[in-house]
């Protein structure tokens, strides 16, 4: 066995010492692995390209051991978790290609270009595969308003994606934005993309063809972003701010350019493989490539394009340089290619080929600086099994124990000028959410719709999760976080296809973090069988903490449905006055761990209870129902009731259709618990007041309660004479609060 | 009406503009890439919107000095009717066939949202389907909008009828609160002397549809096929 030179530059050689490995983020117990594999001693790039393969970013070590557990497979599933983005079936020969990722340190470190690159990072994901993005979202969550980095980081990370998303051309059509202490020093930025493929020309990432070229496309190769990938492995400390040099910067006009050259050549036959280079940059895309085709690689890195002179091949292979991809070609396919990225006037080098040998060989000039084994390296990838516990269901909160002395009209205009539920217009309005001309539901509803281009049909798509339920129970949590896209792209009258998810949570190593993780797995399990949804793609954000506390465990989730026929959808917006409003679903007043909990009765955390139970069986028959109810085109608005509970979902529908509501609510529970409570799987509807008693029969015919709540009329939300609100002071709370937040000085 | 609309490296709503002429004209028009030198016959000249070479410099600097534009320049000087919507209208102004400068929205802030305009003079080529004075509401997404140009040259397009569209609210009135961006005078679009040129900020291809929300922007484009076919 020869013994290669420690590369670190081009004269010095740096040992590998223990404080060398540990500084690469590797466990005593992994080194050993690495020199079993390796033989002997690793040089310094060999050490590095360990280090970010067996991160937590890249390797999923914490993790796998339950992601397994998801459910992946329907009918309608072309390609599950594993690949770039997942893809499901969507008729005429089309797929949805989506996924959803985190950019959480980095956006905390750097807010525009960390949330920048992340919106590129997805979009590239997506169009790696042969899909033109058509729809962007993001999931952001933010420290308290009070915390004095907050209003710094959302006009950051809103301007970067904004930045980004707006000049790529793809709408940015929904997301979500809330905040909470446990954010403070570590925010969360996961964005999403949806793109449209011919299942009949998807690409994907396994390498094949000994002696095939493999070519890099796009930007140059610099020293920005190194270690990124181990960065996000750890938690944050004093330290921090050091590590913004680990931040790339984004260029999104280069991530355009190389779309499109990347779909005009997808429309040849040049290509046998394709891979971004994202987390861990050439390393990991170049291994990934290679071990799914269980062949070799040899890369000259003198022929990498780059951007700085002097760089090391330790550099080169770790940079995250964005706007990059790999690709493996035909063999005489190389001409062809280069001419449409000369056209597109981006860089394209022919750097290594396929070989037989199952090894990764790096060459500079001709001499080797790194030999390693590529099965060996991801198969031995650590997995672990780490210790966890479970979070015990808390008990639940009696009702009379959260009944503050407020006028319900009152508590509604608090909770919809609080930061979780006011208006996120300040936000959405800086993202093009309009371009390509498809967008048929915009920002602001259930879930965004957006039309397929040429057909009668579209994409619903959204994106949830409720943290607070998921800290107080992270397995009801996980549930309903999965439930409730299922429930917005059925309030649009989509049918509902698949998720991908985002697990954003703390330092898997301390075993309540880990239980955390486990439990929100269980449940979100548990609602993917039971509502036919599997997860098609997925990302794994660990080590969300600083100084030793954890954020609330966030697992996000982004739901994509399909609206057969565009003629049959609807939206929140009340149209008609005169309509009747009914609630379809069972209103039992569950105040545990709810907005009206926090906000107005000033109860949370472990004195908040449980969260509301979620009983998936129920979830399902209501939301049939009520699909089939906008199928038929029998109701004329639906929304879905959740956070802040009937009045503030009565709340959403007025304002969107600047409609008045006269209200009639039940009375068989405590007026607070029936109108704040946040039962699950329920649903307001409004029909002509003809069909409205056929409807609550036809409801009770299968079963469903459906009950009777208003009618539209006037331009206030009217309990009674006494006890009403008008819709422009209404309108106020919701609009004012965060533009206010972000120009205290206006 | 033979149209074409040209693309540069960073267009983004080339389709959408494809899209909308294709609805008025019955068939869609040419796209050309911005490496040409020549221009088929046209009657129509489209610079479409987006972020040409990423706006890295001033938005539309350098599409302005694309190898297309000296031929699109040529033909508007030859009086080809030519529209640039958002972008295109930032070329048009650095091509020097638009007077005046657009520059970062008052807020400094990317503004996506649908706005009122009024329809302000009548062209024979652009705004047949338009009364003067009529009020149509239509998206804007840019960051570079905010319309500038000396007092003098303000005072000549507006006493030669030169302003084509300014920010109002639902009843046509305008005020600072409703602009915007910050243009000046309230301007969203300007004709050249000649009238067969028009920029305008605000995107007219994507309110053409009733799916879209509002079919206000469909005016500009039938108008453009009546009077050029």
């Amino acid at each position: 066995m020869t013994t290669l030179k420690h590369t670190m530059t081009p004269t010095a050689v740096i040992e590998i010492t223990a404080d060398v490995v540990a500084e690469h983020g590797l466990s005593a117990d992994e080194y050993k692995m690495v020199l079993e594999i390796m033989g002997r001693v690793p040089n310094l790039t060999e050490l590095g390209i360990f280090s970010v393969m067996w991160s937590e970013h890249c390797s999923y070590k914490s993790s796998k051991k339950w992601l397994k557990t998801l459910p992946t497979e329907a009918p309608w599933v072309i390609c599950g978790p594993g690949e770039n983005a997942g893809i499901v079936d969507i008729g005429d020969g089309q797929a949805a290609v989506f996924k959803m990722e985190s950019h959480n340190h980095p956006s905390y470190i750097e807010p525009y270009q960390g949330a920048a690159t992340g919106v590129g990072g997805i979009m590239r994901d997506v169009f790696t595969m042969g899909a033109r993005p058509i729809a962007n979202l993001n999931a952001l969550r933010f420290g308290q308003p009070g915390f004095e980095k907050t209003r710094h980081l959302v006009d950051g990370v809103v301007a970067g994606i904004g930045g980004y998303g707006n000049c790529m051309g793809v709408p940015t059509v929904g997301g979500e934005t809330t905040f909470h202490s446990s954010y403070d020093g570590n925010i969360l930025v996961n964005a999403m993309t949806v793109g449209l493929a011919n299942t009949d020309s998807i690409f994907y990432s396994t390498a094949a063809g000994i002696g095939n070229p493999v070519i890099y496309v796009g930007s140059k190769t610099g020293r920005d972003g190194i270690h990124g990938a181990t960065m996000a492995s750890t938690e944050f400390d004093e330290g921090t701010e050091a590590k913004r040099p680990t931040v790339q910067v984004g260029d999104p006009f280069t991530e355009k350019l190389l779309l499109e050259a990347c779909l005009e050549l997808m429309g040849t036959d040049a290509i046998v493989a394709i891979q971004d280079m994202g987390a861990a940059g050439l390393t990991s895309s170049s291994f990934e490539m290679a071990g799914k085709g269980g062949v070799g690689i040899e890369i000259k890195l003198d022929q990498v394009p780059q951007r700085e002179t002097g760089m090391t091949p330790y550099e080169i292979m770790l940079s995250e340089s964005q706007e990059r991809m790999l690709m493996v070609l035909h063999k005489g396919a190389e001409d062809e290619a280069r001419k449409i990225f000369e056209k597109w006037e981006l860089d394209f080098a022919v750097i290594g080929h396929l070989t037989e040998t199952g090894r990764m060989v790096l060459t500079v000039d001709g001499e080797t600086v790194a030999d390693l084994p590529i099965d060996p390296l991801s198969e031995a990838s650590p997995e672990y099994d780490r210790p966890w516990v479970e979070t015990p269901l808390p008990a639940t909160l009696d009702a009379a124990n959260v009944a503050p002395d407020i006028d319900p009209m009152q508590a509604l205009a608090k909770l919809m000028a609080s930061p979780d539920l006011c208006s996120k217009r300040w936000i959405w309005e800086q993202y093009d959410h309009l371009v390509m001309g498809h967008t048929l539901e915009r920002p602001g509803g259930d879930a965004a719709v957006v039309r397929i281009p040429g057909h009668n049909k579209a994409l619903a798509v959204t994106s949830d999760c409720t943290p607070r339920y998921c800290q107080a129970h992270p397995k009801t949590g996980g549930a309903q976080a999965v439930a409730e896209t299922w429930r917005n792209l059925t309030a649009v009258g989509a049918k509902p296809l698949a998720i991908t998810d985002c697990m954003n949570f703390g330092n898997p190593e301390r075993p309540e973090i880990m239980g955390q993780f486990v439990g929100a797995i269980e449940g979100m399990r548990e609602a993917c069988l039971a509502l036919d949804y599997p997860v098609v793609s997925g990302n794994v954000s660990l080590y969300n903490e600083t100084k030793g506390t954890g954020v609330q465990p966030t697992p996000t989730i982004g739901g994509v449905g399909i609206i057969s026929d565009i003629a049959h959808t609807t939206n929140l917006a009340l149209k008609t006055d005169g309509d009747c409003l009914i609630v379809i679903g069972d209103t039992k007043g569950h105040l545990g761990a709810s907005l009206y909990a926090r906000e107005i009765a000033g109860i949370e955390d472990a004195d908040a209870g449980a969260p509301p139970p979620v009983d998936l069986a129920i979830e399902r028959q209501n939301g049939d129902f009520v699909r089939g109810l906008i199928e038929n085109g029998e109701i004329s608005a639906c929304h879905d009731i959740s956070d802040g509970g009937l009045l503030v979902a009565m709340a959403d529908m007025a304002l969107a259709g600047n409609r008045g509501i006269e209200i009639e609510a039940p009375d068989n529970l405590p007026q607070h618990a029936t109108l704040f409570g946040e039962d699950q799987g329920r649903y307001i509807v409004t029909c002509s007041p003809h069909f409205a008693a056929q409807l609550i029969s036809k409801a009770g015919n299968a079963n469903i309660p459906a009950k009777h709540v208003g009618i539209v009329a006037g331009k206030a939300l009217k309990l009674s004479e006494d006890c009403a609100i008008s819709l422009a002071t209404l309108r106020d709370a919701f609009e004012n609060w965060l533009p206010d937040f972000m120009s205290p000085d206006d | 009406m033979k149209a074409g609309v040209i693309v540069f490296p960073g267009s983004n709503r080339e389709m959408d503009m494809v899209d909308a002429l294709t609805q008025s004209m019955g068939t869609a028009p040419e796209l050309i890439w911005h490496r040409e030198t020549e221009l088929p016959d046209l009657d129509l000249i489209v610079l479409p919107g987006g972020f040409s070479y990423g706006d890295y410099l001033r938005s539309g600097a350098m599409a302005a000095r694309s190898p297309v534009m000296k031929e699109v320049i040529h033909k508007a000087n030859d009086g080809v009717a030519v529209l640039g919507v958002c972008n295109g209208f930032q070329m048009l102004t650095e091509a020097g066939l638009l007077p005046g400068a657009l520059m970062r929205n008052r807020s400094l802030k990317f503004i996506c949202r649908d706005v009122y305009l009024k329809v302000d003079g009548e062209n024979r080529t652009f705004s047949g389907k338009y009364n003067n004075g009529q009020v149509i509401r239509i998206p804007v997404a840019h960051h570079d909008g905010n319309y500038f140009a000396d007092d003098e040259t303000l005072d000549r397009l507006e006493g030669e009828g030169h302003v084509a569209y300014r920010y109002c609210d639902a009843d046509g009135e305008t005020s600072d609160r409703i602009n915007p961006n910050g243009s000046a005078r309230h301007i969203a679009g300007v004709y050249n002397q000649r009238g067969n040129v028009l920029g305008m900020m605000p995107h007219p291809e994507d309110h053409v549809e009733a799916l879209q929300g509002c079919t206000d922007g469909r005016g500009l484009f039938d108008g453009l096929v009546e009077a050029l076919s």
